[in-house]
């Protein structure tokens, strides 16, 4: 087929690959958005195979095994995994796509090669440069989303690892990555290079997403999403590909903005958020003193008298309730009270969870309506008419003192404005503090009561006294 | 150079749209949209198989190969779990 009609189907693919990301806006439309994408991936491929032209039995075979293999291995592991550990598994198809990616820059390079090929791209900049930086960006990319993989799992401890120096190292490899990168350009021929390009840069993965802890993982996520699109779009300059260009800009762009989303919500900087800040060792005051003899602490009898009285109540899910794998009784919680024609709806900071959105799955897991997942901004001024809040395995998101303190790590940062409400129930195992290892003045105060107990049995608990009420 | 500037003209107006597109999904579906773009940077996918091209090496052939495999698990992978994940945002009365 003429070179013309093939980029005529990519560029149809393209474009249902901006729509299906458009109609993914709304729940309504979003199921037709995502199979519009997977539809755009399937013209693709098939523009792939005219742009092909007659392939042999061998590559046939190749191929065909290569996508049937990939299809079930995908398949069966986006059947299998739990919605809580979906920030694991979006790290995981990241990593791969980094992997892909620097496969196929190298692969680009050693078919030029190849005796009998035309050797005069390698004379070509743009092909070097691209390829240098396929490698780079696909070999982070990769080693980065395994250990953030390995975070999320609990492979490797959720701490941020930092030790005497790191700065520097991290700095030391990616001049090293760089200038293996500058060699790669001046000698091409010499594609040594461009496997030293992988090496290094794989190392400074796992550097750069060691140091960052549990709670910055959102930010991981979607930044690591972000490079996955870069390296895919590396490559389409590799190739002179525009889908390729296009379509990973496209996920490059979406990875951005969510991580700018994230941090706003955190009120930090990127730079903050990689190199360093809070989840960097802050060594607490004892928390101890502070709540000493100042908690009140309460029972799931007490709650459900409480609740029983109450008009309007707002949960608050964390991590904790993530956890705890607490949706489900959180969802008979709710089903209970709505039955008893209580207004119930649920607050959701946007770092809640492990990586942006992820309470939403989770409590739309349980059957949860989404018209009764609030946004914070959305909420924040209706807390004064909230009989009881109930704050489900969450800390630093609903600490008062990043509006006080303006020394404290988590200083500026955005909350829900849980203080206003009339009653605060506190389900949370102990007095520990969350992850900015800051205590939490909210304890302490007068409307405010604890109930020490895990996220689920805490909520079951409730869910039977109310029964009895 | 000609070739770059326009592959990069491309590279930066699709930026462009996607920022645009993009910030308009609320919060609530974040994470789909996370994995549905996932899917979406599988597109190497193309690339991958577009090396295979023309060369009987072996080491390019293994290469490809796991190239491909792993695009197409990020692609599929991708996809159907985002399939999976809107199902539960479907509108309940």
């Amino acid at each position: 087929m003429e070179k013309a009609y093939i980029n005529l189907i990519y560029l149809i693919s393209s474009i249902l690959f901006i729509v299906g990301l458009k109609l993914l806006s709304h729940p309504k439309t979003a199921v037709r958005g995502n199979f519009t994408g997977a539809f755009g991936m399937f013209l693709a491929v098939v523009g792939v195979f005219f742009e092909y032209g007659t392939i042999n039995q061998s590559d046939i075979i190749i191929i065909g095994a290569a996508i049937l293999v990939g299809t079930t291995i995908g398949t069966f592991i986006a059947l299998k995994v739990e919605m809580t550990g979906m920030p694991q598994l979006v790290a995981l198809l990241n990593g791969l796509g980094g992997l892909a990616s620097f496969l196929v820059g190298g692969n680009s390079l050693m078919e030029i090669l190849q005796p009998g090929h035309d050797t005069k791209q390698l004379a070509d900049f743009q092909f070097t440069i691209s390829t240098a930086a396929t490698g780079i960006i696909g070999a982070v990319t990769l080693t980065g989303s395994l250990i953030a993989f390995g975070k999320l799992q609990g492979l490797i401890s959720e701490k941020a690892v930092r030790y005497f120096g790191d700065q520097i190292v991290k700095v030391l490899f990616l001049i090293g990555a760089l200038y293996l990168g500058y060699l790669n350009v001046t000698e091409p021929t010499k594609i040594e290079w461009y496997w030293y390009i992988v090496l290094v840069a794989s190392v400074l993965g796992v550097l750069l997403v060691i140091p960052i802890g549990g709670a910055d993982m959102p930010v991981v996520i979607a930044l690591l999403n972000s490079y996955s699109g870069l390296a895919a779009s590396a490559t389409g300059f590799v190739l002179g590909n525009n889908v390729l260009i296009i379509s990973g800009s496209l996920v490059g762009a979406s990875g951005i903005l969510l991580t700018q989303i994230m941090c706003k919500a955190m009120n930090r900087s990127l730079p903050n958020v990689l190199f360093g800040g809070i989840g960097a060792a802050t060594s607490s005051a004892d928390s101890g003193d502070i709540y000493a003899g100042k908690t009140k602490s309460t029972s799931a009898e007490e709650v459900a008298m409480l609740l029983d009285m109450a008009q309007r109540v707002v949960i608050v899910p964390g991590y904790g309730m993530a956890v705890a794998q607490a949706q489900h009784a959180v969802r008979e919680l709710y089903n209970q009270l709505t039955d008893k024609g209580i207004e119930v709806e649920f607050a959701i900071h946007p770092v809640a969870g492990r990586m942006p959105g992820h309470m939403n799955v989770l409590l739309a897991e349980a059957d949860i309506p989404y018209d009764k997942m609030k946004e914070m901004d959305e909420i924040n001024p209706t807390f004064n008419t909230v009989d009881v809040v109930i704050i489900n395995g969450a800390n630093d998101v609903v600490n008062p003192l990043a509006k006080t303190d303006p020394g404290s790590p988590i200083a500026g940062m955005p909350i829900l404005d849980v203080d206003k409400a009339k009653t605060i129930i506190v389900i949370k195992r102990s007095l520990s503090p969350g992850f900015a290892g800051v205590p939490n003045p909210l304890f302490i105060q007068e409307n405010c009561l604890m109930y020490f107990q895990d996220g689920k049995k805490a909520t079951q608990e409730i869910v039977t006294a109310l029964k009895d009420t | 150079m000609e070739q770059f500037v326009s592959y990069l003209t491309i590279f930066l107006i699709a930026v462009f749209v996607g920022i645009e597109v993009i910030n308009r999904i609320p919060p609530l579906l974040h994470t789909p949209l996370m994995s549905g773009s996932n899917a979406i940077s599988g597109i190497t996918i193309i690339g991958a198989i577009l090396t295979l091209h023309t060369t009987n090496h072996w080491i390019i052939q293994v290469l490809g190969f796991l190239a491909i495999v792993a695009a197409t698990v990020n692609v599929i992978g991708g996809f159907v779990v985002t399939h999976r994940m809107l199902g539960m945002f479907k509108k309940k009365d």
